[in-house]
């Protein structure tokens, strides 16, 4: 057995998950390959959002082919640290503003 | 930063860095045939498509010690090409309907015949491309006037910049290169070059600071247009997007930094049939420092002449046998067909 839940190895791995059902595989890299494609936004901007989401979801395996994908389409690492910055602070943002409905919940309890 | 050979670093020899690529020492992994991929792509054995392209390295040495040379040039190399070889060249060259005469080194313009050289080309009525490294122009007042001496021999100037900003410059480059490099870029601007209709071209050249692939070759255009003339007033024509080859300095930084095999891997799965029909060594011929004909620059570094017995020096240059020679390939080629492919001329494919 490996001695951790996540191997690096299995990233080039990603294709092979349509051996267990292939016609939803299939499907998800139709899928995935159009999203990144040139569109309204660039290849490149759409780079730089999934590296910030892959902090977000903190998926190592994202996290490591974005930082690639990344230098590859020319951002320097200020950027990339930046974009990296905007996932945290909608992440803490996001925790903070469920404080809101703790404050709903706490003031409807009290007296 | 001393290069390869001063360090007396068993990569500085191309056999060795041929047996790594091999793997026969250090290389853990061993990747797929080169041959065996042309083969199945049906390019081998590779032909010439004739020779348009004439290039000279006319030396190794260098004001630089950039981390990913793969010609191991410096400040302490000493290998010059000498002026009765580049007459050798000329001879070649007025003889034979050979348009483009591409030099590069080292630094080239540190060759003290250099200017000559390049004259002599010029009555030629040849298409001159001189790869400068940008530094050189400002490294000593001697060399302040180059941009004029291009102007006036319609030079066309092929200049590496790694990056639009210093970091990532300087960590490839040596630090201050990234400012010197601009200060550079704005003599051969004042003069003309890069501006629309002076007919002047200055192109780029980028290459990855690290173990990595170059984007698409527009979208790094379009990056580095905008950066350089909004922080700087610099234009320029084109930029060549161009991939770092396995080979001497570069493949030293693969093996000590532990990306060697995964580098390798990214080649080889990125090969591109399309970009592998299109590689530089099919129009190109190389010329070394000592007169030695080569299918490109990378082979040169690695040693591997041209495989036509009887022109292998400039001296025995026989058009037919070298129109009809096999090229020689080996692992290294991989660096000219991962993804859109890249020559010294940018994407292949
Ligand atoms: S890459 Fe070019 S500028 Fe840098 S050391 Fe090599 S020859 Fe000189
Ligand atoms: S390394 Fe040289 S010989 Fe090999 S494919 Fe590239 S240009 Fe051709």
């Amino acid at each position: 057995m490996q001695p951790t839940y996540y191997n690096p190895e299995d990233l080039k791995k990603f294709g092979s998950i349509g051996e267990f059902q292939k016609k939803l595989a299939d499907k998800f890299f139709t899928y995935y390959g159009e999203v990144f494609a040139e569109g309204e936004l660039s290849a490149r901007e759409k780079s730089l959002i999934a590296l910030a989401v892959s902090h977000a979801v903190q998926c190592p395996y994202c996290i490591d082919a974005y930082s690639v994908d990344a230098m590859e389409k020319g951002y320097t690492e200020a950027q990339m640290m930046e974009a990296v910055h905007v996932a945290a602070a909608i992440r803490g943002g996001a925790t903070l503003v469920h404080g809101v409905q703790m404050m709903n919940k706490v003031k409807e309890l009290s007296m | 930063m001393k290069s390869l050979k001063a360090s007396q670093s068993v990569l500085s020899r191309a056999d060795y860095q041929l047996e790594v690529l091999n793997n026969q020492s250090l290389a853990k992994k061993m990747f797929p045939d080169f041959a065996a991929k042309l083969t199945q792509a049906g390019l081998f054995p590779l032909k010439p498509t004739g020779i348009e392209i004439f290039q000279v390295n006319v030396g190794k040495m260098c004001n630089q010690t950039c981390k990913h040379c793969h010609v191991d040039a410096g400040p302490d190399r000493k290998e010059i090409m000498t002026r009765e070889t580049m007459q050798q060249c000329l001879d070649v060259l007025s003889t034979h309907d050979i348009p483009i005469v591409d030099i590069t080194g080292g630094a080239p313009e540190m060759n003290p015949n250099f200017r000559w050289f390049v004259e002599e080309c010029n009555k030629l009525g040849k298409k001159i491309i001189v790869r400068c490294n940008l530094t050189i122009i400002v490294a000593n007042p001697k060399y302040h006037d180059l941009p004029e001496f291009y102007r006036q021999h319609q030079v066309e100037v092929v200049s590496s910049l790694p990056f639009y900003n210093a970091d990532r410059t300087d960590r490839q480059r040596g630090k201050g290169v990234f400012e010197s490099s601009v200060q550079a870029l704005k003599m051969l601007n004042q003069v003309g070059y890069g501006q629309e209709g002076s007919g002047l071209i200055l192109n780029l050249v980028y290459n990855p600071a690290g173990a990595f692939l170059p984007a698409t070759q527009a979208s790094l255009e379009k990056q580095f247009k905008k950066a350089l003339l909004d922080e700087f007033g610099i234009r320029f024509n084109q930029l060549y997007a161009i991939t770092n080859m396995p080979v001497s300095r570069f493949l030293d930084f693969l093996l000590q930094s532990g990306n060697y095999e995964g580098y390798m891997e990214k080649l080889v799965n990125s090969f591109n049939p399309q970009a592998a029909a299109g590689v530089m060594c099919r129009n190109t011929l190389s010329v070394g420092w000592d007169g030695s004909l080569y299918d490109c620059d990378f082979n040169q570094m690695l040693e591997l002449q041209v495989s036509a017995p009887t022109s292998t020096h400039i001296r025995q240059f026989n058009l037919n046998e070298l129109n009809n020679r096999d090229i020689v390939l080996n692992q290294h080629c991989y660096g000219c067909t991962a993804g859109a492919g890249s020559s010294c001329g940018g994407n292949t494919a």
